[in-house]
């Protein structure tokens, strides 16, 4: 049992608070409540765990998966980088689900009614298993920026959708990940949520440009950190 | 005075959370989204023909600060199996049934549903039993960070009022919040369960329990 004790207290000033009126939608979707924080149970210290059988051989490459007369327009890019704890340990077999918009800043989605083109050769959904080592990898094409309605005049910065499930319950995570050099990350307010900036430059992904791939595909490095399980040195109190 | 050479305690500090956005189903949950993606897809359904255990099907809506239904919301469930262990190694005794499923509202309605089987007592820290209970992930549009609660049963009263979590919940009429109603709709048990997302303050306040876990 030792090495499933419970997880590292969640450090709430790294996180967005609840209630963030400048994304307003966040204001009529808050609880006004405090959280009442729990002691973890085998309830919170399990977790679903998932299968490569599970997955298609093409899940982990938007480029190809909804691919059906030809290549979706865009720039071809892969991501990839490293799940691990807050001690440092990879994760293995963490499921990492994405999904974002097309090279025009649309989503294939029914309620999604932007003027930005649909691209018949795209979906925009991914899924991958992390290896023993916690590291995944994907392909997609760039998604380009979003135009919404916060303000009159808002906009998204390019961006990538992330949802992770460790190996515990309470690693369970959804985020979104950036691109290096946006001008438009300055001024998201969804961004702007995250209350500092050592966390809002944790969203930003890297050109990793030594893994580029000639007269092929351009990368990017996006490591996470989900929360560290404590180790049980001494039985608990029973 | 010299600097001590000392090493680095290096800890490093969880990625911060971001909103699932209006659009959460793409990734989650592609069908409801609109597109046939995936071979094999994640739903609502926990159970399969030989899973052993007492049917039920859970359903409820999730209510915004003015009570109206959110549409966008998406939800997972996370639950032991009838004898009350789990999936996963940690459980002394793992168990077979994956106990995790997630859905989408209605984007008419608002209505969530998951058909699984009633879960059995699973035991807290100390050893003491826990009532029957499922943990609920709530994300959407408008939510930065996940939201945790967890569905107990109206006919567990006698194990509802020996929980830990529950009775460890200092404010004793928020603890109804957490109790999902059982009704019986012909040969079907199904357990009732809305979510109040933000009350409106009040002795009487029905904003559903959120933990921290």
């Amino acid at each position: 049992m030792a090495q499933y004790g419970p997880f590292v207290m969640r450090d709430s000033a790294q996180h967005a608070p609840a209630l963030t009126p400048t994304y307003k939608t966040s204001v009529l979707r808050s609880p006004k409540n405090a959280l009442i924080s729990i002691p973890q149970t085998l309830t919170e210290m399990s977790g679903p765990l998932f299968k490569a059988s599970e997955l298609g051989p093409k899940d982990n490459d938007l480029i190809l998966n909804f691919a059906k007369d030809g290549l979706p327009v865009g720039e071809r890019i892969i991501v990839h980088g490293y799940v691990r704890d807050e001690f440092g340990r990879p994760v293995p077999n963490a499921l990492v689900e994405v999904w974002q918009a097309n090279a025009s800043g649309r989503y294939r989605h029914r309620k999604d009614t932007y003027i930005g083109a649909l691209d018949p050769n795209f979906g925009g959904c991914g899924r991958v298993l992390t290896d023993e080592n916690g590291y995944y990898r994907y392909r997609t094409i760039r998604p380009g920026p979003y135009p919404w309605r916060n303000r009159i005049n808002e906009w998204r910065p390019a961006h990538i959708h992330y949802a992770i499930h460790g190996d515990g319950w309470a690693q369970r995570l959804i985020t979104q990940m950036y691109f290096e050099g946006d001008t438009l990350i300055n001024t998201c307010p969804i961004l702007a949520t995250v209350p500092n900036d050592e966390q809002r430059r944790g969203l930003i992904a890297l050109e990793d440009r030594a893994n580029f791939i000639e007269l092929d595909s351009r990368a990017y490095r996006f490591d996470i950190y989900l929360r560290g399980r404590r180790m049980t040195w001494f039985e608990n109190k029973a | 005075m010299q600097a001590q050479p000392q090493q680095q305690l290096t800890h490093y500090k969880e990625t911060a959370s971001q909103t699932g956005g209006p659009y959460v189903h793409i990734g989650l949950a592609p069908q409801q989204a609109g597109f046939e993606i995936f071979e094999n897809n994640f739903g609502h359904v926990l159970t399969r023909p030989d899973t052993p255990g007492e049917r039920i099907r859970i359903e409820g809506t999730v209510y915004d600060g003015l009570g109206l239904p959110m549409r966008d919301v998406l939800l997972e469930i996370w639950q032991a199996d009838g004898e009350g262990h789990y999936a996963h190694p940690a459980d002394p005794k793992p168990s077979s049934f994956r106990g995790w499923g997630r859905t989408g509202a209605d984007f008419d309605t608002g209505l969530y549903t998951f058909e699984t089987i009633k879960p059995g007592a699973v035991p807290a820290a100390d050893g003491r039993p826990q009532a029957p209970h499922i943990a609920v992930w709530v994300v959407a549009r408008g939510i930065n960070m996940g939201l945790h609660t967890r569905i107990y049963f109206s006919d567990e009263q006698a194990a509802n009022e020996r929980d830990p979590v529950l009775t460890g919940i200092e404010w004793v009429s928020r603890r109804k919040t957490l109790i999902a109603q059982r009704e019986q709709r012909g040969a079907e048990t199904v357990y009732r369960f809305d979510i109040r997302i933000q009350g409106q303050g009040g002795a009487e306040d029905l904003e559903t329990v959120f933990f921290d876990i």
